[in-house]
């Protein structure tokens, strides 16, 4: 979306609400539902309409997980790392995810596929370790696991690891 | 004004009514490790878990930042029990320290080698493993340099930042370990902003903001 966009959309929300410090996570949880996420220009106006300064509500943005600073991809990675799945494992399944998407958590690849998060705990312990892709609990995934998943989305392992 | 006695360490001393416990020991020339506590704050974050101190009648130890002094009130810095929490916080906040006094410009003045001296305890902990942040020292800035590694989050440069500017540069963000004092967007403190001030300099207890 270009930046005209951004600022309108932006101000349309704004308007909606009184230039209040407790408005912030309202205003921010409306700006990513409308954007998909929190560009660096709408925080900077959000900042400018409630006075205080661009830091604080970055720090706002970047403490909350709901927050995202880029724009989603088409398909969302949720990585659990409760405790069933710490132990057993899921640091090693969020390790395979990173390589192999090449990414760290709360980013997006590139191409825009695929977004990688943390999640802590999604109820479902007796799969551990569990990753959500879009919406859908995978359950024991190990790195072997996260290349199936990723072929079911067309994407072929590296060569290299190919024996 | 209404002022209260107290004792603390066995001598007798005057107080404001209402202060907070941990001010009026530093006024008296009573020394109580602190990093977080800032004394223009009305409520005090009371986040470095390092000014704990017993009063007499009360079983666990309290934090002296958080308390109001109070007539005939006892109490002591030197319990065991107290000297027992604050050495594991100091412990947990140097387990994340880059520890480098003999080439760090705080050596001498800095705040956590006066706690250890306080604490008697060693500025590297002894029960827990090293767990350091490595990231990368800011030093776009003409005036100062700012090395995370070596932050300990007190937030008193981030208090002082808001203090001298309309529109403070330096605040906290991200959370747990990853959270840093950082710029918005985490950008370099760059050549242009931050010419005409460095308060925050005056105010950091350790070597992590430094004048060049």
């Amino acid at each position: 979306m270009p930046g005209p966009d951004i600022l309108a959309a932006t101000e349309q929300i704004l308007s909606a609400f009184t230039p209040e410090r407790p408005n912030l996570i309202p205003i921010l949880q409306a700006v990513q539902g409308k954007l998909g996420y929190l560009p660096r220009s709408a925080m900077q106006a959000i900042a400018g309409y409630l006075r205080i300064a661009p830091v604080d509500v970055y720090g706002v943005v970047t403490f909350y997980n709901q927050f995202r600073l880029n724009p989603p991809g088409k398909h969302s990675v949720k990585v659990c790392l409760g405790t069933a799945c710490h132990m057993k494992g899921g640091y090693i399944a969020l390790d395979a995810w990173q390589r192999r998407l090449g990414i760290s958590p709360r980013q997006t690849t590139p191409d825009r596929e695929f977004d990688l998060d943390t999640v802590a705990c999604v109820g479902c312990c007796t799969m551990a370790p569990v990753t959500v892709v879009d919406g859908k609990p995978e359950a024991r995934v190990d790195p072997t696991r996260v290349d199936g998943i990723l072929l079911s989305f067309g994407r072929e392992p590296p060569a290299k690891d190919q024996k | 004004m209404k002022t209260v006695t107290l004792t603390i360490d066995g001598k007798v001393i005057k107080a404001r009514a209402g202060e907070k416990l941990l001010w009026a020991a530093l006024e008296n020339g009573i020394y109580i490790p602190n990093l977080c506590a800032i004394r223009e704050r009305e409520e005090p974050d009371a986040s470095c878990r390092l000014c704990w101190v017993e009063v007499e009648g009360q079983s666990d130890p309290v934090p002296a930042c958080a308390i109001g002094v109070q007539e005939g009130m006892a109490v002591s810095t030197k319990g065991e029990k107290a000297l027992a929490l604050a050495r594991a916080a100091f412990e947990l906040l140097m387990a994340s320290h880059a520890l480098d006094c003999a080439h760090c410009q705080a050596n001498g003045r800095c705040e956590l080698q006066k706690i250890a001296k306080v604490l008697k305890c060693s500025l590297k902990p002894k029960r827990l493993r090293l767990l350091l942040r490595d990231l990368p020292v800011d030093d776009s800035s003409p005036l100062f340099s700012y090395d995370p590694n070596k932050c300990v989050l007190c937030g008193r440069c981030v208090w002082e930042c808001r203090k001298h500017r309309e529109k403070a540069i330096m605040g906290f963000a991200h959370r747990g370990f990853e959270r840093r004092l950082t710029t918005f967007a985490d950008e370099p403190i760059g050549a242009d902003r931050c010419l005409d001030c460095s308060e925050c300099v005056k105010v950091c207890p350790t070597g992590a903001l430094t004048l060049k």
